[in-house]
């Protein structure tokens, strides 16, 4: 019976000739992650099973990148904690402060991910890198002590949907877009314990940052990973950042799928997902008069660079509305003197808004833009759960850096055409 | 195995960030997570859960974030078993490697309301509803889990 590529990767990390949907394995990994939230937990872990060495320093890294520079004494002591395990161990992907950005922003930019690969991370938005064609799925704590020690993580086999993208996007719609509308359709556990494997010939009018963030936020829709079909642009992509050899994994032609969904991407307009589930979404032309209290443009799944230069392009030239506080986070330090050079950081000053150095903190509520009672915020990042940016009565509306922008300038949530 | 406690309800799509909020994660200290289990969405939890006691909830229980700071702070304010309809996949995982146990039964999560006393045995998959009189059937972990739970956590299970 065919496999997916899922299928094929796991089986190939798992020493076998071909796996099947719901059988247990062992998987050799490729690289194992963790951040200054879960890295913590997992040391303690590590330690008290008496663990003494680590099984390749050079498949681990560390991003302290949620709580830093350090929000309080407690997150410092976090990312000491980090520091001095990746001392001791010769860790060669750790990144600090001046060095580190967005984990999942990071780890592609630098070539520690590529196609074919079987990763691990201890934190959910590990399934960004399918975007390369790897299987990348997020893990918690002690999966990753036990991935450090031992180079291994279990793993059920999963089923996957398939989703055949044709057409080419339309002006001002963007991965986020696509993603939001897909979740709409699906909801949030559309896809749980399911590979999202994306193929068709609309993939070309996808770019890797478009592709990163469809991944990231497979596990919004419950699944286990999002995959893309390697092609020209996964390649070019990685030329010049992975310098390993690496291996592209197609599916078989009669491989099995829970499920095959047509995505017309010509027809998808933009999308913001309401109040307090991403699936809860609605078409900019359906959203009404929200008025806004804060924008946030940033995170693992919006920092990059043609994120940043979708939203300056809306706000070069204009002001932020008196209302709202604009906060833009370029995820690596990379993106940001890119930002620099392009003038995108003078163009967000200049109207008003700030600009951070690459942290999560806001995103998931921990600072750096904590929301007050009953406080409104367009946000480009992933989850709109209660409370998840600050008080429990605050509200998030996910949206693209397009209509973020937009939306930082009238006050409410807005479409790109309205302030171009 | 077993559990035997009274029942805390919960509906739908109960995520990480209500089960233990990010401004709590700058710890990984287990009684202080604890502390703070549940409160964005009932605060009265902390105050109420006894040692034993029963979480049942509904579609998708756990989405969201990777923290296994949730679950640690679930098994550590004393609930013994979470009883769901579905559990999001990373939350489950994480829930095996720390030794908490959790079924996933749509039925029982239908029928058993707060307050209700439940036992259950993780062998078998029988849950039953003392209050109410009733018994409903979960699937039972694969030998695989039950090994790893057994031996009281994932690594534990590889020394």
């Amino acid at each position: 019976m065919g496999m997916t590529m899922t299928q094929k990767i796991l089986a190939a990390h798992a020493g076998l000739d071909s796996v099947k949907a719901g059988q247990l394995i062992r998987a050799n990994l490729d690289m194992v992650l963790g951040n200054d939230i879960t890295s913590p937990v997992a040391i303690n872990e590590f330690e008290k099973a008496g663990f003494s060495q680590v099984f390749d320093k050079s498949r681990i890294s560390m991003v302290m990148d949620h709580f830093v520079p350090n929000k309080d004494i407690k997150a410092a002591q976090q990312c000491k904690q980090c520091r001095s395990f990746a001392r001791r161990f010769d860790i060669d992907n750790y990144y600090d402060v001046g060095q580190m950005g967005i984990e999942h922003a990071l780890l592609p930019e630098k070539g520690l991910v590529a196609a074919g690969e079987c990763i691990i991370g201890a934190d959910s938005h590990t399934c960004t890198y399918g975007a390369l064609g790897a299987f990348s799925t997020g893990v918690g704590s002690t999966d990753m002590a036990a991935g450090m020690a031992t180079g291994q993580a279990w793993f059920k086999v999963p089923e996957a949907i398939k989703f055949n993208l044709t057409g080419a996007l339309s002006e001002d719609v963007s991965g986020k877009d696509v993603i939001l509308h897909i979740i709409g359709r699906i909801g949030v556990d559309g896809a749980l314990y399911k590979s999202m494997e994306f193929s068709g010939e609309g993939l070309k009018s996808l770019s890797m940052d478009d592709r990163l963030c469809i991944a990231n936020m497979a596990i919004e829709a419950g699944a286990k990973n999002g995959i893309f079909a390697v092609d020209d642009i996964t390649i070019a992509y990685m030329k010049g950042r992975v310098n390993r050899e690496y291996k592209i994994y197609e599916a078989d032609s009669d491989a099995q799928y829970t499920q095959v969904i047509d995505i017309d991407l010509s027809a998808i307009k933009p999308t913001v997902a309401f109040p307090h589930l991403p699936e809860n979404t609605k078409t900019i032309d359906e959203v009404g008069d929200i008025p806004i209290d804060q924008v946030v443009i940033g995170s693992c799944t919006n920092g990059r660079l043609s994120d940043m230069a979708a939203a300056a392009a809306i706000i070069k030239g204009r002001n932020i509305h008196k209302n709202v506080r604009a906060i833009v986070i370029p995820a690596t330090q990379a993106i940001y003197m890119e930002c620099l050079k392009r003038g995108y950081i003078e163009a967000f000053v200049e109207a008003g808004c700030i600009v951070s150095t690459p942290t999560c903190g806001p995103c998931l509520g921990g600072y750096m833009g904590i929301l007050a009672e009953n406080e409104r915020c367009v946000s480009t990042t992933n989850r709109n759960f209660v409370g998840r940016m600050g008080h429990v009565t605050s509200e998030i509306y996910l949206a693209s850096p397009a209509v973020a922008a937009a939306s930082a300038i009238t006050g409410r949530i807005s479409s790109p055409k309205e302030v171009k | 195995m077993n559990a035997n406690g009274f029942v805390h309800k919960y509906g739908d799509n109960v995520d990480t960030d209500v089960i233990i909020p990010a401004r709590h994660l700058n710890t990984a200290d287990h009684r202080e997570l604890a502390a703070h289990c549940m409160e964005d969405i009932d605060g009265e939890f902390i105050h109420k859960v006894k040692d034993g006691d029963i979480m049942v909830a509904g579609w998708n229980f756990g989405c969201g974030s990777s923290r296994e700071h949730a679950p640690i702070a679930i098994k550590e304010s004393g609930i013994r078993c979470v009883i769901a309809k579905t559990f999001a996949r990373i939350f489950y995982r994480n829930s095996i490697n720390i030794g908490l146990a959790i079924l996933e039964c749509e039925e029982a999560a239908d029928d058993i309301e707060s307050g209700d006393r439940v036992s259950v045995n993780f062998d078998t998959g029988i849950i039953t509803n003392e209050t109410k009189g009733k018994t409903y059937q979960a699937e039972p972990f694969p030998e695989f889990i039950k090994e790893i739970i057994s031996k009281n956590g994932l690594l534990n299970s590889l020394k």
